[in-house]
């Protein structure tokens, strides 16, 4: 039963992660991402990680992925009004998603371990985590929040309006 | 006494008894199915009635007053004529995304009913962590508006999205920072334990003046989150026809019309359960006769007195205060509403450890 919903999440995330490069408007890419983010989110109930999907939920889905639907059905991409691409600009992304690619091939490949273990039934609970977030992963935790304060700084500061030189 | 964990005890001994667990499962997720969607058409009427009805005694007229006694079958009128219209698909449109909009709506506002305990021990999911779970599935609602915009082609239903996506996204931050004053107070994120909290005294009581602010910041963060006057850019009639939902004829307009109401019942029931107390009936501190009589009154009537009486609130806001501008509503939401919330968030952890509450 178990197994059978997990390659079923499993299955549906593939399949919504590939549509998101696929697809030929990027509405629907956005779409299929947020897709994507709840089948993700679909993982981390199988995992007893309730809180994790939760926040993953309203972090990903409800709120970056509305700003990037936003931005999208705002600039009205379509077919005709696609940027033309130099070859230079493809062969740099090839290059920089083969290196990203490794990266995560990286990561993944020392997880083997993980796989094998069953998920704990209290993993997921706030009381664990908030434990876990606030004691020994205290300073990586508080460097993340300051990391996000600059860039929220950064952000208000370009949205600023310029100060009108005043003129008799 | 009647009393809804009662009746369903009482169908749940039944179906186990008659047939094998997994089929009496069946039988139950059916019927819940089927009480949510009854739950819905009943809200649906009652809550479309109730508003005229407000509406005009807010005005001195007299409302609906022609189908049925008093004009109480008015609604239903209006459910059969939307029912018999075409419902049309713009050429366009997109016309996949155009039909599913509706239906992420809907499905959005049924999935909210899963944690709501609307009586005594009457819940349907008790999850851990039930009000993150309300957070994280109202936040999907926005995703079917921005949807139903976009795809519709036309720059009116592109705007009210956008705008209502604004105001939805915006407003969420003080609605959840609201939330979590209580969640600190209560020290449970389950709703079950939040409401078990407030046996003696509901938060708004015991809280103080931490959960009287946020109870304010709440109301006001709702009904901008449900896009209500005056909060209602989204669907500004005089500006954008109707928003969002301009091409939308038929059935398909019905859902969005429905799921606006159902959406002002679950945040109402959302913030009677957090800060008054969801099924606890009203006690006074040790009058006993009193607490006695009060515990008469069934739990679900409490429920849905309170939820009503909120419901009632925010109607009444609607008839009461003009629209806002969008800069406005932005300003409202960024400068005051959001600087207050966080202000109060340390109040109620203040109050929390110091333990000053009841």
């Amino acid at each position: 039963m178990t197994l059978t919903v997990f390659y079923l999440l499993s299955a549906l995330s593939v399949f919504s992660g590939l549509m998101v490069v696929l697809s030929r408007k990027a509405v629907h890419s956005v779409l299929y991402l947020v897709f994507c983010f709840f089948t993700i989110a679909g993982h981390y109930l199988m995992l007893n990680a309730q809180f994790l999907a939760a926040v993953h939920v309203i972090v990903y889905a409800g709120a970056i992925m509305v700003l990037f639907l936003f931005v999208i059905m705002m600039l009205n991409l379509n077919l005709a009004a696609e940027a033309q691409k130099t070859p230079w600009i493809k062969i740099s992304a090839v290059i920089l998603s083969g290196l990203m690619l490794l990266v995560l091939v990286a990561s993944v490949k020392g997880a083997e371990e993980l796989s094998a273990a069953q998920p704990q039934n209290d993993i997921g609970l706030v009381k664990n985590i908030g434990n876990i977030l606030f004691d020994k992963y205290l300073l990586p935790f508080e460097l993340i929040s300051l990391l996000l304060l600059s860039a929220m700084v950064g952000a208000v500061l370009m949205g600023r309006k310029e100060p009108q030189p005043q003129n008799e | 006494m009647f009393s809804l964990n009662s009746i369903a005890a009482f169908v749940d001994a039944w179906l186990n008894s008659t047939f094998s667990p997994a089929t009496a499962l069946a039988f139950q997720f059916i019927i819940i199915g089927l009480l949510a969607i009854s739950l819905f058409a009943v809200l649906g009427l009652v809550l479309v009635l109730m508003e005229r009805k407000v509406s005009a005694y807010m005005q001195i007229r007299l409302g609906p007053n022609r189908v049925g006694p008093k004009g109480s079958l008015q609604t239903v009128a209006d459910t059969l004529k939307l029912v018999s219209k075409e419902g049309l698909t713009p050429a366009g449109a997109d016309k996949f995304l155009f039909n599913l909009a509706p239906f992420i709506v809907m499905i959005a506002a049924m999935m909210l009913l899963a944690p709501i305990a609307f009586a005594r021990d009457f819940q349907l999911w008790d999850i851990n962590i039930g009000v993150l779970y309300i957070t994280s599935v109202s936040s999907m609602a926005v995703i079917g508006i921005l949807i139903a915009g976009w795809s519709s082609n036309n720059k009116y239903s592109l705007l009210g999205a956008m705008r209502s996506g604004a105001q939805i996204v915006s407003y969420e931050l003080s609605a959840g920072l609201s939330v979590i004053t209580i969640v600190l107070l209560a020290g449970s994120l389950s709703i079950s334990e939040i409401i078990h909290s407030q046996a003696d005294g509901w938060w708004i009581f015991k809280g103080h003046i931490p959960a009287l602010i946020s109870f304010v910041i709440f109301i006001i963060a709702v009904t901008a989150e449900t896009n209500r006057a005056p909060f209602d850019l989204a669907e500004a009639e005089s500006e954008l026809t109707a928003g969002f939902h301009t091409e939308y004829s038929g059935m398909k307009f019905a859902l969005f019309f429905l799921a606006e109401y159902i959406n002002i019942f679950i945040v109402c029931a959302i913030g009677s359960i957090l800060f008054l107390g969801g099924w606890m009936p009203f006690h006074i501190g040790n009058w006993a006769a009193f607490n006695h009589i009060m515990d008469y009154i069934p739990s679900s009537l409490w429920f849905f007195g309170k939820t009503f009486f909120l419901i009632f609130v925010i109607m009444w806001f609607r008839w009461t205060f003009p629209r806002l501008r969008i800069d406005q509503l932005l300003n409202l939401e960024w400068k005051y509403l959001l600087p207050i919330g966080m202000i109060n968030l340390l109040l109620a952890a203040a109050v929390a450890i110091g333990g000053w509450h009841f």
